[in-house]
Parts: structure tokens; sequence; C-alpha cells
């Protein structure tokens, strides 16, 4: 395995508090690594740093070794780091089959001139866009509510869809924030099936969870993360047996 | 019969503005307050060139969206900085500064006194002189106008200034480049604006800085809202409401100096009635503004 994302030293202060503390990590390719923690331990703020929403105070982010550091939010998101949100977003007006749509890269009808001169190219792309769109609908059944506001769905449809999302994106780095936290059991096996999965589709997956049953199920590698920091890193079960994380849990 | 041609013209006008308004404000979800100021800026264009240098309407009228769309990019700037009411504050200060260019700089725009004798058009040998003409010319550009803003808004570009108002933070995610649409919408909607000005002021012959005032950004706001902000026919419908609507006010036999604040208040009350009892607006989906992600 290589490393496909390596976090150096990243640090991040909010009014004192520090949200991340000298952080460092690799992702290699391929591979599902949880991310545990207690609340305010930084991981979500890690999850802001690494798609450039939040800017680090210093430290850097490497994707295959290209630095990242300065890029915006939407061009690490095109060079293939896609990001699902704890408190889920998604454009509940449109239909599912747009919020998908939304999310493919390159689109030619995005570009102003070409809506007006080369019209055909536009609906051609667009065309095969809404095929490979409901084809990944359909993968997750959800291809029947396709043409639904994204509203009309349940929570944990809602959660699959932006997972759905981030492979339309054709991202290669997913983050995905509780993918399964707040979410009817059933519902739970699907989404932990769908993200198993990925490292098979070329994937590689950072995901932020507090039902440790869900991590211990689908991770390969899992990070415990205290005040911005790393405290422990192993396999799940070595994580799990590491007396600092029973005791941060039991707390 | 002139009177009837008249109104029709007006409402094609209006047509443009609102329908150019509604890509920045019921698409993007960027609420502006100087669609006038755009109009105005085409419509000095149109004034200035045909009476200093004597140019040809089609000039002016690519002339006049290339400068209003350079100012609509400008104005579009600070929308990548500050959001809301912020935004909307800037705009209004670009309402203000047009305005007080267009009434203070005398001996280029001639001040309140404006500019008359703006000669008619003529098109490739068409001159359009009666108010016939006029409809058609105007319907002819309204309609283009609205292709436009259709195909935009029916297109993956669209569909990204949508995602720009719902969540913009999504739209980040989706790895858009919000900027560059934000200021491209501004730049296309301040250019449609103008050209309803070019063709404004060859109608009326005569154009002075009164036309061009924050009350009417508030006018052709009220249109996008009561027709329905983001609805494609939302600005077509609010115009026709909105123009005769007060028209019906000349056939009560109400004095027209009565009329004319009557009109302001017909304008208020109705913008508070829609908000209220039906904030969609007559052929919108939804109330103006942002519906956010889900939660």
């Amino acid at each position: 395995m290589t490393s496909l994302l390596d976090m150096k030293n990243l640090n991040k202060h909010f009014d004192g508090v520090r949200a991340l503390d000298g952080f460092s990590c690799v992702l290699d390719e391929g591979e599902i690594l949880g991310v545990i923690g207690p609340n305010g331990a930084g991981k979500t703020t890690l999850f802001n740093v690494l798609t450039g929403f939040i800017p680090p105070d210093n430290g850097r982010v490497l994707l295959q070794g290209n630095d990242l550091t300065r890029l915006p939010a939407h061009k690490r998101a095109q060079l293939g780091i896609a990001r699902t949100f704890q408190n889920l977003r998604l454009i509940r007006r449109l239909s599912v089959l747009e919020n998908v749509l939304l999310f493919f890269k390159d689109q030619p009808g995005e570009r102003l001139s070409n809506l007006f001169l080369r019209r055909g190219m536009c609906r051609a792309q667009e065309t095969q866009n809404r095929e490979k769109a409901l084809s990944l609908l359909q993968q997750i059944g959800l291809e029947r509510k396709a043409h639904d506001p994204a509203d009309a769905l349940s929570y944990g449809q809602q959660k699959l869809l932006s997972i759905v999302c981030c492979l339309a994106a054709d991202a290669r780095v997913l983050l995905l924030d509780e993918p399964v936290a707040g979410i009817a059991p059933e519902m739970i096996e699907k989404i932990l099936g769908v993200i198993q999965d990925l490292p098979k589709q070329g994937k590689s997956v950072m995901l932020i969870e507090h039902n440790l049953d869900a991590v211990m199920q689908v991770c390969h590698r899992v990070i415990f993360m205290d005040a911005g920091a790393k405290v422990s890193e192993g396999t799940p079960q070595e994580v799990r047996d590491d007396p600092r994380v029973i005791e941060a849990y039991i707390d | 019969m002139d009177y009837l041609l008249h109104i029709l013209i007006l409402i094609n006008i209006y047509v443009i503005l609102a329908a150019s308004l509604n890509l920045i404000a019921g698409y993007t979800g960027l609420l502006s307050i100087c669609q006038a100021a755009f109009c105005g800026v085409g419509a000095y264009t149109a004034a200035l060139m045909s009476l200093k240098v004597g140019s040809p309407f089609l000039v002016n009228l690519v002339l006049a969206t290339i400068i209003s769309g350079a100012l609509g990019t400008l104005v579009g700037f600070p929308s990548l900085r500050i959001r809301d009411d912020y935004f909307v504050i800037a705009t209004f200060a670009f309402q203000v500064i047009a305005f007080s260019v267009m009434n203070n700089w005398v001996t280029f725009t001639g001040g309140p006194m404006g500019l008359p004798g703006i000669p008619q058009p003529v098109i490739l040998g068409w001159d359009v002189n009666s108010h016939g003409e006029y409809l058609l010319l105007i319907t002819m550009l309204a309609a283009v106008v609205l292709w436009g803003c259709h195909r935009i808004v029916h297109s993956p570009f669209g569909r990204i200034l949508m995602s720009i108002r719902e969540d913009e933070t999504f739209a980040f995610s989706a790895g858009k480049n919000v900027a560059a649409c934000k200021v491209l919408v501004f730049m296309i909607g301040a250019a449609m604006a103008s050209t309803a000005g070019v063709i404004y002021a060859h109608y009326i012959s005569f154009v002075d800085p009164t036309s061009f005032t924050v009350m009417e950004s508030i006018f052709i706001i009220s249109i996008v809202v009561i027709g329905g902000a983001g609805s494609f026919w939302g600005p077509v419908v609010g115009a026709i409401v909105l123009v005769t609507l007060p028209e019906i006010l000349r056939f009560v036999g109400m004095p027209s100096s009565v009329a004319a604040n009557v009109r302001q208040i017909l304008y208020g009350g109705l913008l508070v009635a829609f908000m209220m009892l039906r904030p969609q607006g007559l052929m919108g989906k939804y109330a103006f503004g942002k519906g956010g992600a889900t939660q």
C-alpha cells in the first residue's frame, strides 16, 4: 500500500482552543481509516482542514505528494477529495437525481460559452451523466426516488445519497463525517456495506464515527483523537483495548 | 391604441429587467438593489453614443451590454467576501453612486436636465418609428433575453446557481467554483438589464436620472418577488400584473396627482400582502431566498 493522503503536523487554534495540535497521519490507498474520539477532539476540524473549508495555522496536506494546503475547497474537491457533512448537507429543493448530477466533474454545460455555442456537446454529456447518476442510484436502491426532492428521503437515505454524490464526483478519497449516526439499524448495515465496498472501486475512506461497533466492523485501521492530537493508532482491536481509549469512553 | 401599445412596451421592458434580476436574485439568491442602475447604464450609453458619436442602434446595444457587464462584474466582486444583508448594502451603494453620477456630472450626462433628442433607431435599414414597431423590437429583445435565461437555468450552470442559493458550502464541496459563478451571473444580469435601458432611451428619446432611482430598483424586485422568484415565468407574470394594475387607477377617474401616490401605496401593500400570504409569488414554488440544506 502506498500513501495517498498525507497530513503533516497540522495545527489549528480557535480563540485559544486547540482544535488540532500537531496532528499527523497518513491515509493509504484502498484503506478505510476510522477516526474516533470524544466530542470536541477536533475530528470535524480535521476534515474541514483537509477539504479546505478551514485553513490550518500551519502544517501541510499532501495528496499523492502534491501539496494542497493552499488550494481552495472547490479545487481540492476537483482533485478527488470528497466529503460528507455531519449535519448532512444536500439540496432539498432539488431532486435526488439533480443532487447527484451536481457532483460530476468538468461538465461542459457548466461553462456559459458552451451553453450557447456547443449545445450538442453539453446535451450529450448531460445525458451520459444522467445515465451514470441513475445507475449509481440503482446500486443503492434509490432509483425510484430519483425525481423526488431530496427532502422526501428518509434520514438514512439522505446519508446514503451524500455518499453517492461523492462517487459521482469520482473522488479517490472519501471523508465521511458520521455516516451512520442517528440511523435505523437495518439502514446502518446497508450504509456500512456500501462503505466496505469502496476500496474495491479504488476508493480510500476516512470516516468519523461515534458508533464503535460500526467502526470495528468496517475500518482497517483506527485513530483515536483527543484534544486535537493523535492519542492512539492501530488495528480496531488494538485501539479498542488501549487503556487511554477505554478511559476516554468510560468518562 | 398607442396607449395600449405603450403599456405593452413598458411590460416588455420590465420583463427584461425582472428576468435579468431573477437570474441574480431568484436563481442564485443574491439580492441586488441596483438593477435600475444597470438599466440606466444602458440608457445613458445609448443616449451619449447616438448624440455625441452618432453610432447606430446595434452598436449602442452591443456597447451597452459590454459596459454594463463590466460594471456588473465589479459589483459582483463584493459578493465573494460579504453575504446577505451586507451584500444588499453594497449593491445599494452602487445604485446610489450610479444615480449621483447621472445627476451630478452635468457636462457629460446633462445632470438633472437629462439628455433630450435621442434619435429613433434604424436597424439594418429598418426605421423604427411607430409604437407598433417599437413593440415588435422590444418583444424580440425580451424573447431573446428570456431564451437566454431559459437556456442558462435549465443547464448544469443553472444547477450550480441554484446550489449556491440553497447552500454555498455544499456547492464548494461539489467542487464548484462558487466565486466565478457568482461574478459571472452578475455580469450576465447586468448586461441583460442594460439592453432594456438602450431601447427605453431610444423609445422615449430622452433620458434623465429620475428613471433609474433606487425606487425603480425596488419596483423591479417587487416584480420578481410578486411574480415568483426563481421561477421562469415569474418575471413575465409579475411585469404584466404590476405594470397594468396601476393603469386601472386612471380609469376610475382618480386625478393623476393622487394616482401617483396611490400607486406607491398599492405597490407597497401588494408586496406586504404577498410576503404574508403567498411568499412564493404568483408563479413560484418556493418563497424567496434560500431553502437551506437538509437538516
